[in-house]
């Protein structure tokens, strides 16, 4: 399978896809993914790509209208939850990237722990103000596509970039 | 007293995971200090009761993405030492593999799309300028080992995140020769980036120098896996008794744990690898780096990119012998020899040791266990040097962004990874400027200036 995105033929057409790559609870594992991929892409994403906010990659970040938010891990506070449904106003699509956003686990785990688990990290819980209960992405805000795995099935990151490219004509 | 307020509030960029620096600073005076993980915990000591012992080592490689297969390989060995398995020869040379593999990405990662941007005053790495002809040489050169890493992790392991093939007992397949012979020649086309890459960092104009406790896990030959935990001042440990030294430090304002080792902090990583173990490398590595490991032991922290720069290499030439003389064969997994016991797995992670204990019962389910990430063993240290990184600015009166970077810096060069945690980094410093020459010390977590 070839992806465009992932082409030196594929041809830009000027444009960048505004992005935003976002983390809350999960291990991270697709970002890193994600910076592999960058090993053999990075110049054609040098290209296409407006990174307007990325912690792993910069630190003058933006909030501010996106194509694309890319948000990877599962929501466990407040706080998690008002941050995606304001990145929600300010993209066009959202993709929910992993299997703790697109399904919850394993950061939701904690949902299902019997009374005497939940006795043992209820300190925690209090002191930090978690949510009573971990949730996936699409339990929040609506989600346009989705990258499950853990970490994300790289073909079908690939394959989603490379159709997000096309519909806001990045590439053709 | 001249005062200047400053309140930063900022995500801190560039790093594994989600922290807090928050510093106040009133009427001249540090009032504290705090570096805080602030992780959303997943609980993973509590998730791990109860599960089958077979099914652990999968579990607890989601703690951390970028360190997954260290935690992979850590829970492997406990499983394998609480029932008795005895992995094969092959098998060991395995698992190194699979260690090289992660510090070749892991470092390549972290002194490239991390530390790198701020010896160019750059904001991200993909600014570098490909038309420039350093610059366009920085480029390649990072992905160009991160790439070799990558496919040496892939053909060993499975994949370079979160692992299939290393199992209990061994591995689930072997690399093909042609998989083998493009590893090769992966990793000997990567090596000029690589001496590189150490002279870059030998370079590198940042200095921070601290007196500590350097501890590790040694070997010769040098080893993620195998040894003793050793330190610059005399201390020698089994790997089963390692445990028993670390003082569980409640830190009130993180998610996680810190550490401390017979009541002092206490530093972990590269950087205590190569001052405690430089003669142990590669031979191959010792004569093409020896300007820099000349610069070893040393205590300046940022030499810990220096001294990961020199792991990089490391790996490459260990995994190019091993990849270039052993015979790879299918063979069966190994097989437990007791129903029931407690294990312990020490691996050098690319931060640090990197402790699991497991007890497993007879019905092979776990009982229960415990986790000591690198990260925890530093998270004191950190905090102390931040605060005395300050007391060292704050005299030439610091914009609010100089400092906030000159801190970031120095977070960066410990390489945290708080990658279990919600990402966000946040910066607070409110405060005032303080006196030059004004000197502070740290009593626990609270800075007050010195009588």
């Amino acid at each position: 399978m070839t992806n465009k995105a992932t082409q030196s033929t594929a041809t830009p057409t000027g444009k960048k896809l505004r992005i935003g790559w976002f983390s809350y609870s999960c291990c991270e594992d697709s970002t890193i993914v994600f910076t592999e991929l960058m090993n053999e892409r990075w110049e054609v994403w040098k290209k296409v790509l407006d990174v307007r906010h990325a912690r792993v990659l910069q630190t003058n970040n933006v909030l501010d209208e996106m194509d694309v938010a890319f948000i990877e891990g599962a929501l466990a506070s407040q706080e998690h939850i008002d941050m995606v449904k304001k990145i929600r106003v300010l993209a066009k699509k959202v993709v929910a990237i992993g299997a703790c956003a697109c399904d919850g686990m394993p950061s939701a785990q904690r949902n299902d722990f019997d009374a005497e688990r939940l006795k043992e990290i209820q300190p925690i819980l209090n002191q930090f103000n978690y949510n009573k209960n971990v949730q996936k992405l699409e339990e929040v805000i609506t989600v346009d596509v989705k990258v499950p795995g853990c970490p994300m099935n790289e073909q079908t990151f690939l394959t989603a970039l490379d159709s997000l490219l096309t519909e806001f004509k990045i590439v053709a | 007293m001249h005062l200047i307020d400053l309140t930063l509030n900022k995500e801190i960029t560039k790093v594994e995971g989600s922290a807090t620096l928050d510093v106040k600073i009133t009427n001249g005076k540090v009032d504290h200090c705090r570096f805080g993980i602030s992780e959303y915990k997943r609980f993973y000591t509590q998730a791990m009761r109860g599960k089958p012992y077979r099914a652990l080592p999968t579990l607890l490689a989601r703690i951390c993405g970028t360190c997954s297969n260290a935690h992979l390989l850590a829970s492997i060995e406990a499983c394998e030492k609480a029932l008795g398995f005895k992995p094969s020869h092959q098998a060991i040379l395995m698992k190194q593999l699979t260690m090289f593999g992660l510090n070749i990405r892991d470092h390549a990662l972290h002194l490239y799309l991390f530390a790198m941007p701020d010896m160019h005053g750059k904001d991200s790495f993909l600014e570098f300028d490909e038309n420039d002809p350093e610059e366009h040489q920085i480029l390649h050169d990072a992905f160009e080992i991160k790439a070799a890493g990558n496919y040496l992790s892939i053909i060993i392991a499975g994949r370079s995140v979160h692992a299939i093939k290393p199992q209990i007992g061994g591995f689930a397949g072997i690399p093909k020769p042609e998989e083998i012979t493009e590893a090769v020649k992966k990793l000997t086309a990567a090596r000029p980036a690589v001496l590189r890459t150490i002279e870059r960092f030998m370079q590198a104009p940042d200095r921070f120098d601290r007196q500590t406790k350097f501890m590790a896990m040694v070997a010769r030959p040098f080893s993620y896996l195998e040894g003793h935990i050793v330190s610059d001042q005399g201390d020698y440990i089994e790997e089963k008794d390692y445990r028993e030294h670390l003082e569980h430090t409640i830190i009130p304002y993180s998610h996680a744990s810190g550490y401390k080792f017979k009541g002092q902090s206490f530093m972990v990583g590269a950087l205590a690898r190569i001052n405690l173990a430089k003669d142990t490398l590669h031979q191959q590595t010792r004569k093409d780096a020896q300007a820099a490991l000349d610069l070893f032991p040393s205590t300046n922290v940022f030499h810990n990119n220096l001294a990961q720069a020199i792991e990089v290499l490391h790996c490459l030439d260990q995994s190019i012998e091993f990849l270039q003389t052993h015979h790879f064969e299918t063979e069966p997994l190994g097989q437990p020899t007791l129903e029931e016991g407690t294990g312990i797995g020490v691996v050098e992670a690319p931060r640090g040791t990197l402790y699991h204990r497991v007890t497993i019962g007879k019905d092979g389910k776990v009982i229960k266990g415990d986790i000591i990430v690198p990260t925890g063993q530093n998270q004191i240290n950190i905090e102390q040097d931040l605060a005395r990184r300050i007391e060292e600015l704050l005299p030439s009166d610091p914009d609010a962004d100089s400092l906030q970077l000159e801190l970031e810096k120095l977070i960066r060069a410990y390489d945290p990874c708080m990658s279990c945690a919600s990402h966000f980094l946040k910066v607070r410093i409110d405060g005032a400027a303080v006196r030059a020459g004004q000197t502070l010390h740290q009593d626990r977590n609270q800075l007050v200036p010195q009588k």
